[in-house]
């Protein structure tokens, strides 16, 4: 495998530089990171074109985000770049939490079976990029412009006005919508004004990674007080190509010019993993995170997602995950609003539903942040008490904090939700929340929700019963509105609830569930789907 | 489930001791230590998020109210 890090962006003047009067495009993405390229393959996967915006030369360099979660896999799948992403990455599923030097839980991600992807895998950013730029590349409707940067936005009733400064000049364009996923830092946020309140933690990390072929399972292995760092916390973690993330918890006093000093960092990592052995450094630097989010994502046509909207702390692995859901959230209604099937308002539900899995992200990772570095001294003492515990008391162990990995949100109270027939029964896949994956005869369920909206029967049997006659009626040569199949596997119809009687499920084309059903009337799918459009 | 604010145990003299002896021999800082796991042991029996709360608020009370 080459080494994609070497992969220059050249700036290719555009068509659009020559033009008298600001051209014109349906939809420009700001910013080619993870979030922004998962937006624009999305929208190319609906036939959308999009101009992608990027003042970089090549891949995101350093050390960002390495853990991609399951659910932001089947997104990728979708996309098509799901197996590359798996095939060079490390997978797992296990970790283990260390006392001192002693083991106090060990946790797994995924302790059932019976579904394609695993729990995580871990892949430097770059490698996602890179995989996702190369799928770009190969589709006709994505424009992605190196080495561009926006330096004026100004919204009228038509569109948006963005000024672009490039190494060849600057230029306008206008926008139908205008996509703001250009990170923490983000530029469009400070030409909007916006403020971007929250809390700043004084702790500071020392991250690590290095090189070095190492014959050790791929396990996340995190640390409290271990006698390599005393009183501070640590971090193994493996990611391709023989590089492991190591991080070291160095305290708010710690002196930053002193820390990631090579000597320096080379002696923690050998206090970490033995004095004999032989490594180079990929990267080291140190970091503070933050806990914040926009007010409102969405501001008129500018829409915000990942880290430009959200910055929370990377315990648990919820920064790049929630922004690709970000992107998977809102292309399907900005899809629908493009192609003048929906209404605008739609776009606020993507608002109302990222926010509130922005909120959720928060506050479980500043508990963790709380956990690994306690305010107070009280605090402090409940959690050195959690520690003391846990290696005897199995309920201690569930308090032991070390990171709560990523999950899909559940949208329970999304305006989107249609009818819930279940009465509370079989909560993990009501409407709102992402579909379970199962084996099928010949692939997976996840495989079959390919974008649009998809109305699956389980069934046993594989007939359709009375109390769903109706059903196919409704959408008979209506493949515009819905696919529909039956499903009859054992699996799929535990985990849907149909392992007696039938059930009839509306999924959205983000696969998360829209509406069930126990018994039908006809035009219900209409009518959940009407509402999952925003259509009142 | 509600917080038991009345009597609830058969000896409390004794209880209490037992509570008091707990800490003999600590030093402050152990004393704190204890009072903290003793917490967190005593709410995984109690195990009623509502009751919990409760108690948290009765004992919050009982220290702003000067």
């Amino acid at each position: 495998m080459t080494d994609v890090r070497q992969i220059r962006f050249a700036h290719r003047r555009s068509a659009d530089q020559a033009r008298a009067a600001p051209p014109h495009h349906p939809v420009v993405i700001v910013g080619a990171g993870p979030v922004g390229l998962v937006a624009a393959l999305d929208l190319a996967s609906k036939g959308h074109r999009s101009v992608v915006i990027d003042k970089k030369s090549n891949l995101s360099d350093g050390s960002r985000a390495i853990c991609w979660a399951k659910r932001t896999l089947e997104i990728m799948d979708r996309l098509g770049v799901g197996q590359a992403l798996v095939d060079t990455g490390i997978t797992w599923k296990t970790g283990k939490v260390f006392f001192d030097t002693r083991q106090v839980y060990e946790f797994d991600l995924l302790p059932e079976d019976g579904h394609q992807r695993p729990a995580f895998i871990n892949l430097q950013q770059y490698y996602f990029e890179h995989f996702c730029i190369e799928a770009a590349r190969e589709n006709g409707l994505i424009d992605l412009r190196w080495q561009e940067e926006v330096t004026g936005i100004e919204q009228t009733s038509d569109g948006v006005l963005l000024d672009i400064g490039t190494p060849a000049g600057s230029y306008r364009i206008t926008a139908d919508w205008v996509i703001a996923a250009d990170g923490a830092r983000s530029t469009l946020r400070r030409l909007l004004g916006l403020g971007f309140e929250g809390r700043v933690f004084q702790d500071q990390f020392l991250i690590c990674d290095i090189k070095m072929p190492m014959q050790r399972p791929a396990e996340r292995w995190f640390w409290f007080d271990p006698p390599f760092n005393r009183g501070q916390s640590a971090l193994l973690h493996r990611q391709a190509d023989d590089v492991w993330r190591l991080d070291f918890q160095v305290g708010n006093e710690a002196d930053r010019d002193e820390e990631v000093k090579p000597e320096n960092a080379a002696r923690r990592v050998r206090a970490m993993l033995g004095e004999d052995i032989d490594f180079t450094f990929e990267w080291i630097s140190l970091y503070r995170f933050q806990s914040r989010r926009l007010q409102k994502f969405r501001h008129g046509r500018v829409i915000f997602a990942g880290d430009a909207a959200h910055q929370m702390s990377p315990f648990g692995a919820r920064g790049g995950n929630s922004g690709v859901q970000d992107a998977d959230n809102l292309v399907w209604k900005l899809d629908l609003v493009l192609s003048g099937l929906a209404p605008e308002q739609l776009l606020d539900s993507y608002e109302a539903e990222r926010m509130q899995a922005a909120d959720e992200n928060l506050a479980i990772t500043a508990r963790t942040a709380d956990f690994i570095s306690p305010k107070g001294t009280m605090s402090r003492t409940f959690r050195d008490g959690v520690l003391a515990l846990a290696e005897r008391e199995p309920f201690a162990r569930r308090l032991v904090n070390s990171g709560r990995l990523s999950v899909a949100t559940c949208y329970s109270h999304s305006s989107l939700n249609g009818p819930d027939q279940f009465a509370g029964a079989y909560p993990a896949v009501r409407p709102g929340a992402a579909a379970l994956d199962a084996p099928l005869g010949n692939g997976w369920l996840l495989d079959h929700l390919d974008g649009w909206f998809q109305v699956i029967l389980f069934s046993r049997d594989g007939s359709v019963p009375d109390a769903f006659r109706g059903v196919q009626a409704d959408l008979a040569n209506r493949d515009r509105l819905a696919k529909f199949a039956i499903v009859s596997r054992e699996t799929a119809c535990a985990r849907y609830g149909a392992e007696h009687d039938s059930a009839l499920y509306l999924f959205r084309p983000d696969q998360h569930v829209a509406a069930r059903w126990r018994s039908y009337r006809p035009g219900a799918i209409q009518a959940a789907i009407d509402g999952a459009m925003c259509k009142f | 489930m509600h917080l038991k604010r009345e009597p609830n145990v058969g000896d409390f003299d004794a209880l209490y001791a037992a509570v008091i002896e707990a800490h003999s021999d600590l030093s402050e800082s152990e004393s704190a230590a204890l009072n903290a796991r003793l917490v967190l042991l005593l709410a995984n029996h109690i195990g009623d998020e509502a009751v919990l709360r409760e108690a948290i608020a009765v004992a919050r009370e009982s220290i702003e109210a000067k």
